[in-house]
């Protein structure tokens, strides 16, 4: 049996974004990722990176814009209502063009909300939290293994298409502890070279600008085309999934994150019991796998789409499946009292399977 | 074995530590476990309560609606979740805090323990969390007592690691009390 640890989900992500090179922590505390923070504060130092509690999300996120354009692997994390002070940032970077890892450990909403499990930012991580019409990178974890590994996605990710990156986990996620298989980051080798950052004129001309203002005529469209057509790219090729028994599904679940959870376990009462049932759980909500779902309901066209949350992802699935498909909705907002268990998802699955 | 088991008391009961080191030993042991806590805004002195699923295959949820074992610390937890115990499951409890326990529930195993009386029995009546915790292995077998005390090590901070004596003495404790009182049935 390899190594493993017993770890925090909000550790993983800190794990995995040292072992990914991270060496700049910005952050403001809020519940229910502490823990990233905490992790990085006496992590970083021993390792010659920085680590500051910054005075408030604002400043937080533009340390990262600053290190970010700099060439750094930096990182920011949060939950809801921090995620939103950042979204100027992370907007600037957007259209600055700026690689870096924004972490959501999402607790319920809206305005201060609660501190429990919920997936209520779902529109917010993908549908582009600033303003401008823009997108990220948005990894969408289930387990503490997927928060180290795709933290360290994420920071490849950032670096191969100079996008600022989200990893988006929630409280379920984040407080849990399981098992982690830790191992070492290989960095792609055809990653493109940083020669845009900011380091110096040494060498250079002119030195470089990283900038989202573009007055000239004509030059923010083709800024905007030039974006548009990375996001297209991203589409094309950074889409990822799991998919599960769909081979002989009658009825096919679709979460993402901690709701994944849950649903596994329902599933498999459900094929205990007999009933043919399949999952699709994207791993990348941003790009979405529209693809799978499209094929996928071809065949079977009846979908249950479960959500910690009032139907936010539903959309997406919805534009994705075959024309003729029939998706249904089960989600609950969060809150204290208001995590769904699996025995009450399997009542769904038997419901939503007859009818 | 597997088993899912929920535990809830008052917050400073020491039930997370308890849930943190049972999912650790079956780590410990090859196994997949998750831990997850619940737990509100407060210090200490608020419900607390955590879920621990020990598992042969990959683990779904980490909460299950009806858990098969139950440790329940206080009254309060008692009244607000012993019914939700699957049928055929275990109920460990701590009878120095809990008078009324429902009688209805034929079809579940209750064990009562006495755990704060000894806890202070042996010195220190925080440890009735490690009471409960050996007794609830003992009673099913889900890891073995050598692995929940090598699991303190793994899990204290360094500041704690002197109570790890305490603390295998009180797993010790408990496991002797079901031993005793002769409720282990196979």
């Amino acid at each position: 049996m390899k190594n493993r640890l017993f770890v925090k989900g909000n550790e993983a992500v800190a794990m995995g974004a040292i072992e990914a090179g991270c060496r700049y922590y910005f952050g403001y505390p809020i519940t229910p990722q502490n823990d990233i923070p905490e992790y990085m504060s006496r992590e970083m130092p021993k390792l010659g990176g920085t680590f500051v509690q910054a005075e408030s999300e604002v400043a937080a996120i533009n340390m990262v814009l600053g290190a970010g354009a700099a060439g750094g692997r930096a990182m920011t994390s949060s939950s809801g209502p921090g995620i939103s002070l950042k979204a100027e940032g992370m907007s600037f970077m957007a259209g600055s063009e700026i690689p870096a890892v924004i972490v959501n450990i999402q607790r319920p909403g809206p305005g201060l909300g609660g501190i429990d499990v919920s997936q209520a930012d779902y529109f917010q991580a993908v549908k582009g939290a600033g303003h401008g019409g823009y997108h990220l990178i948005v990894l969408a974890p289930h387990s503490v293994q997927e928060l180290y590994d795709l933290t360290m996605l994420a920071f490849d990710l950032a670096d191969r298409y100079r996008i600022p990156a989200m990893v988006l986990g929630d409280a379920m996620l984040g407080q849990m502890k399981e098992a982690l298989v830790p191992h070492a980051h290989q960095l792609p080798k055809d990653l493109p070279p940083k020669d845009w950052a900011i380091t110096g004129k040494r060498g250079r001309v002119r030195g470089n600008v990283v900038k989202s203002l573009y007055l000239a005529d004509g030059e923010l469209e083709a800024h905007n085309w030039h974006l548009h057509a990375k996001y297209a790219q991203l589409k094309e090729r950074e889409t990822r999934f799991e998919a599960v028994g769909l081979d002989d599904a009658e009825l096919i679940l679709t979460a993402f994150g901690g709701a994944a959870r849950i649903v596994k376990t329902a599933i498999a009462m459900a094929r205990k019991e007999g009933l043919k049932v399949g999952l699709i759980r994207p791993i990348t909500v941003f790009p979405f796998p529209t693809d799978i779902y499209r094929t996928a309901t071809v065949k079977t066209p009846k979908v249950l789409c479960v959500e910690l949350n009032n139907g936010q992802m539903v959309e997406d699935v919805r534009l994705s499946v075959d024309p003729k498909a029939d998706v249904r909705f089960y989600g609950r907002p969060g809150g204290t009292g208001s995590l769904p268990d699996p025995e009450e998802i399997f009542a769904q699955i038997r419901k939503h399977y007859k009818d | 074995m597997n088993d899912n088991v929920f535990m809830a008391g008052y917050g400073g009961q020491g039930i997370l530590l308890i849930g943190n080191l049972l999912a650790c030993a079956a780590i410990l042991e090859n196994k997949n476990a998750t831990y997850f806590p619940a737990y509100g805004p407060e210090k200490r002195g608020g419900a607390a309560s955590c879920t621990v699923i020990v598992s042969g295959v990959e683990i779904g949820s980490p909460v299950m609606g009806r858990p098969d074992s139950m440790l329940l610390f206080n009254q309060l937890a008692m009244d607000k979740y012993f019914e939700r115990i699957a049928s055929g499951g275990l109920c460990i409890y701590n009878s120095c805090l809990i008078e009324d326990v429902p009688q209805l529930r034929t079809d579940i195993r209750k064990i009562a323990i006495p755990a704060n009386a000894l806890a202070v029995e042996l010195g220190n009546a925080r440890l009735v969390n490690m009471v409960m915790l050996g007794a609830y292995a003992t009673q099913t077998g889900i890891v073995a007592m050598d692995t929940l005390k090598a699991g303190l090590d793994a899990i204290l901070p360094e500041r704690n690691k002197g109570f790890i004596p305490g603390n295998i003495m009180a797993l010790d404790c408990g496991a002797e009390y079901v031993r005793k009182a002769g409720v282990i049935k196979d």
